[in-house]
């Protein structure tokens, strides 16, 4: 199958390696070099979208990555599929399968087209005015059906199988886009000897060089030059080149975000190679070289298959070979439609006419147009166009005085428009410079500089080739040297302007700087018309004027309510026709209108290149024990504490969770448990005031504490709410061995830190985190003293020697340990410290010596359920930040005596000893086997009229196999005085009704604790 | 993502700090000595200035230390890092 609309010769396709692709199903052919987009069209294919409200039939704007309507979905496979890419930007490979998208059931016939019909319907805010009523139909049927209605492609639902990586580099000089300005800048850092690194977002570099056909550099053909300019910048080993590299985020210091297509182009990609690759790059100094891009004209039906942008239409001839159409019309405002017009027709494509919005045309392309015998209009604008699924005519109007002729039909089957040019300030603007509005070209150029950047070439209004590549030039010699002088990444001004070195002295068109901002006149009812300003998100003219008309004034309010530049294509062709449109409506200068934020991406990214390598086990960071693998080996759950996995519980066969832990905590209960405590956070505090640091930073008094015993520690924030709790040994009168909650262990080290480092620097005292260094095993239970026993060498264990909260040093099964006798259960209990890479060891020892016994291993549920029947509680649990230590009854630790620890000041505040403050107490259900869910409100008369008082909530609540019953702690207002009565626990169908009771539910007094 | 000069490593990723709130704020030496007034306003009230800011940072994925810095809350940038207990440098803004 031959090629219709390609040109015989020509372009930088490769026409010795045909390609064959299917787009819609149908199979095509196209070269290597081509783009999706480029290829359609040499089929004679326009038509590849429908619009994302109007359903419209759509067709190719442009012919790079501002393209807003050929969204595609390209699929490798059911997992390999992507969609909504620019077919403008879609590499051809052989086998590659693209489909349209937003249409139902075809593209030539979309039952969505109806919209475009009811459109007087769907005007800007169409949302808000229309679906009001009934209540709830929004959610349940006006969403969806809308949602179905308009949008884009579909995501894949299997996982992505591909890999994606990210790198970090640095370089002197940074050079984004490799047109004719950032080679040049390129060249003149590289020859300085920095270090520099090009990108840019296309296949190759060139920019609009690489649709020159007739334009000279220093007396050679763009083409050779380029080549010749490439080949200088590869041999050097201080260029790092980036081809398929789009620069698409600009964070502060000169952090630029690069995303790399390494195999998206490729038949049969490496799998040794990452689909793409993330480059963070820190740069001394950045140079913008990003360019223009063309402008639209606003004009009746602009949005008709085969209505594109003129220099998009010369891109696809003189860079891919491919006549955009037979017959065209130009309509411009500018020169830039003319050297189209010159080129197509020397291409062989018919011109039809030049319709130009200026009247007088006295620039030198225009003459050549004239010249060339092709019929110029001057004064003229197409007010609408005709075909179904393609133009086939445009009608072509004189404007006189503010009037619009009656149009003549012209014949065509492609429009080319042109507005001018738009200098590209997206990344300037990321930047968080101010853009700075240049009346003479009618742009916003870059202004006052924030970061270590400066712009060349078109991006900063600055046009002819020869001007561009000089610039480019001075401003990469500018940078390079800036980089040398690099003191600190923080710019303390706008660069001074640069003059270049060296001339490029070149040959070709220069366009100059007319242009048009705005909707053009067409002088027909514009109830029936339709003009595009953002052909993504289908937003017209009309929708904007209304905009004006309901009352926004501010651009950004504007945007948001009609939705113009918004889309994914992030307004490129549409913010200044918007902008234009708006200050014509409400009579005020553009600059007045200001402009909305340019954001990252650029273009839109994949999620993969921000995951990267942090996908599946890589996510997260996973803290492990030293008895994690034992526990998995037998059978234990787990559950995820701050980054640990705990073991939840241990179930045996048949067990669910509810009869392990029942057997867990009897086991405890009647005999012994062990149970891995190694995940609570150490601190080893030393040094000659650690007792003076400890009573600072802990409520209790730390000073009467001897060598040898263990005291539980509570510790406040300033404003003194309970922060962290933990039990504390005292090994030395320099030495305290610290424990913290599992969670809290890195918040509690860095309070220690702040008031040592900031407060308190006099303090002579280190503070090291041990948590991973000890595996902590608890051994709970009446037998539990009998199991350690044979295992233990150079402690007494007897109750005298050894008696409740005492640690001391010594040897288990060899190793060496700090011994805690300790308690979290209510029984006798001992908690064995020992080296990490020693804890299975011994745990696998204690568990054969408790064997006798039937030492049983719980889990973190049992260990909850246990101390709940104690009454001890869980920071973060019983406290939620606005606990005192008296309202969770730990006022006992309160060290009132010493003048100062830091909360004490705030405990002295009235409101912190109010009677009706949230106290800790223990419920009991009426109905025994009925458990509370944690979190339910309490209140005192369920009946009572709504908003009822709610008097506090249940923190912790379990059935308690030791008590038959069910238990649960709550904080209620006023709690202890309570105790004795009843209250209700408020649930969605019913209330329940518990007795307040003291919080500990087992053994009060505490006599199995030294059994 | 901006640079910060750490005073004690130099200059390393912002993600590296972790923000510690306004600088120069001391603990009073005898906190029972205050009114509820004056504590409250030590524990709550802070200056929130549009302009140059000193605040504490922690080089917390680093050296571990607490320092100070003046930062412009407008730009976002730092102007000046120094090491705690030392005097703000005499750069203008709000004290």
């Amino acid at each position: 199958m031959t090629n219709r609309f390609r040109t015989a010769s020509g372009g930088r396709i490769d026409r010795t390696a045909p390609v064959t692709f299917r787009f819609d199903g149908t199979t095509y052919n196209g070269f290597k070099g081509d783009t999706l987009a480029s290829a359609l069209i040499a089929n004679g294919v326009h038509l590849v979208g429908r619009s994302f409200k109007y359903h419209r039939p759509r067709g190719f704007l442009s012919a790079g990555s501002d393209e807003p309507n050929a969204l595609v979905t390209v699929a490798r496979d059911a997992a390999r599929t992507a969609p909504n890419l620019r077919a403008t930007q879609v590499e051809l490979y052989d086998g590659l399968t693209a489909a349209s998208q937003n249409r139902w059931p075809s593209l030539n016939f979309d039952a969505g087209a109806m919209n475009d019909l009811f459109s007087p319907f769907l005007p800007s805010g169409f949302y808000y005015k229309t679906f009001m009523w009934p209540a709830g139909a929004w959610k349940r049927f006006y969403e969806p059906k809308i949602r179905a209605m308009a949008g884009l492609g579909v995501a894949p639902t299997l996982p992505d199988p591909d890999r994606y990586t990210q790198n970090y580099a640095h370089c002197d000089v940074l050079v984004v886009g490799a047109g004719p300005a950032g080679l040049a800048a390129a060249l003149a850092a590289a020859e300085s000897g920095a270090k520099v690194i090009l990108s840019d977002e296309q296949a190759e570099f060139g920019g609009s060089l690489l649709s020159e056909t007739s334009a000279a550099i220093e007396g050679k053909p763009a083409a050779k030059w380029l080549a010749e300019t490439l080949t200088n910048l590869e041999a050097r080993d201080n260029v790092t080149l980036l081809t398929r590299t789009t620069a698409f985020g600009y964070f502060p210091h000169n952090l630029i975000a690069l995303a790399e297509r390494v195999t998206e182009h490729l038949a049969a990609p490496d799998p040794d190679l990452p689909r793409e690759r993330l480059w963070q790059v820190r740069a001394k100094e950045v140079v913008l070289a990003t360019g223009a891009l063309e402008r639209p004209l606003v004009f009746p039906d602009n949005d008709r298959p085969g209505v594109l942008l003129a220099d998009s239409g010369r891109t696809y001839l003189n860079r891919y070979g491919v006549k955009p159409g037979e017959r065209a019309v130009i309509f411009t405002a500018c020169d830039a439609g003319y050297r189209t017009a010159l080129d197509l027709a020397t291409g062989g494509v018919t011109i039809s006419a030049i319709a130009d919005l200026r009247a007088n045309l006295d620039g030198e392309l225009p003459a050549r147009a004239l010249k060339a015998g092709i019929d110029v209009r001057p004064a003229t604008v197409v007010t609408g166009t005709s075909g179904r699924l393609r133009v086939s005519s445009a009608d072509l109007g004189k404007v006189k005085g503010g009037d619009v002729a009656s149009p003549e039909k012209v014949a065509c089957d492609v429009v080319l428009m042109s507005g001018g040019f738009t200098p590209s300030v997206h990344l300037f603007s990321q930047s968080r410079g101010k853009l700075a509005w240049d009346a003479a070209s009618g742009a916003y150029l870059p202004g006052t500089s924030v970061e270590r950047e400066r712009s060349a070439g078109a991006c900063r209004g600055v046009y002819g080739l020869q001007r561009v590549l000089e610039d480019g030039y001075a401003q990469g010699e500018a940078a390079a040297k800036a980089s040398r002088d690099f003191a600190s990444p923080s710019r303390g001004a706008t660069p001074a302007p640069a003059t270049s070195s060296r001339a490029f002295p070149a040959q070709a068109d220069d366009l100059g700087t007319d242009g048009f901002i705005g909707a053009t006149p067409h002088g027909r009812n514009p109830a029936f018309t339709k003009a595009l300003v953002d052909w993504q998100n289908d937003v017209t003219s009309k929708d904007i004027k209304l905009a004006t008309r309901e009352g926004f004034r501010s651009i950004e309010h504007v945007k948001r309510y009609t939705t113009t530049g918004m889309a994914t294509d992030q307004g490129k062709t549409s913010n200044m026709n918007a902008l234009g449109i708006v200050s014509e409506a409400l009579k005020e200068e553009v600059p007045k209108i200001g402009l909305t934020t340019f954001r990252p991406p650029f273009t839109p990214t994949t999620f993969g290149i921000f995951a990267g390598a942090a996908r599946g086990d890589l996510l997260d960071p996973l803290r492990k024990t030293a008895i994690h693998d034992w526990a998995a080996e037998h059978g234990a759950a787990f559950e995820d504490v701050s980054m640990w996995k705990r073991a939840h519980y241990f179930p045996k066969a048949g067990e669910d969770m509810h009869a392990a832990v029942a057997r867990e905590c009897k086991a405890v209960r009647s005999s012994v448990g062990m149970f891995d405590a190694s995940t609570l956070g150490k601190i080893e505090v030393v040094g000659p005031d650690a007792a003076e640091f400890m009573n600072r930073i802990y409520t209790n008094a730390w000073a009467k504490l001897e060598p040898g015993r263990l005291r539980y520690g509570v510790m406040l924030r300033e404003d003194g709410f309970v922060m962290d709790d933990g039990v504390v040994g005292r090994l030395a009168a320099d030495r305290f061995h610290v424990t913290t909650t599992t969670g809290g262990a890195p918040r509690v080290l860095a309070h220690m830190e702040d008031y040592l480092q900031t407060e308190w620097p006099d303090l002579d005292v280190w503070l090291t985190s041990t948590t991973e260094q000890w595996a902590v095993i608890a051994v709970q239970g009446q037998n539990a003293r009998a199991v350690l026993q044979p295992l233990i060498e150079g402690i007494d264990l007897s109750k005298e020697a050894f008696p409740h909260m005492s640690v001391r040093e010594g040897r288990i099964c060899g190793v060496p340990t700090r011994l805690f006798s300790v308690s979290f259960t209510g029984e006798l209990g001992f908690e064995v410290n020992v080296p990490a890479e020693y804890g299975r060891f011994v745990w696998e020892a204690i568990f054969a010596a408790g064997e006798p016994f039937g030492i049983t291993p719980y889990g973190t549920e049992t260990m909850h359920v246990l101390r709940a029947e104690k009454g001890y509680i869980i920071v973060g649990q019983e406290t939620d930040g606005t606990a005192t230590p008296d309202d969770v009854n730990l006022g006992w630790a309160v060290g009132k005596a010493k003048k100062d620890f830091v909360g004490k000041r705030s405990l002295a505040r009235d409101s912190m000893s109010a009677p009706d403050r949230k106290q800790l107490v223990g419920l009991l259900t009426k109905e025994p086997a009925i458990v509370l869910e944690e979190g339910a409100q309490i209140v005192a008369d369920p009946g009572a009229p709504v908003p009822v008082p709610m008097l506090g909530f249940v923190t912790s609540s379990y059935p308690s196999a030791t008590l038959g019953r069910s238990i649960a702690l709550a904080v209620i207002k006023g709690g202890r005085a309570r105790i004795g009565e009843t209250l209700f626990v408020a649930m969605p169908d019913r209330a329940i009704e518990v007795e307040l009771v003291e919080p500990a539910f087992y053994d009060p007094k505490g006599e199995r604790l030294n059994a | 993502m901006l640079i910060i000069d750490c005073p004690w490593c130099g200059k390393r990723p912002e993600i590296e700090f972790r923000y510690g709130g306004e600088a120069h704020i001391a603990r009073p030496a005898d906190p029972s000595a205050l009114t509820d007034q004056e504590w409250a306003d030590f524990l709550y009230s802070r200056t929130n200035p549009k302009g140059l800011h000193a605040e504490r940072w922690r080089h917390i994925h680093g050296c571990g230390r607490y320092f100070n810095a003046v930062r412009d809350t407008v730009s976002d940038f730092f102007v000046v890092t120094y090491k705690a207990g030392e005097a703000r440098p005499d750069i203008g803004g709000d004290k």
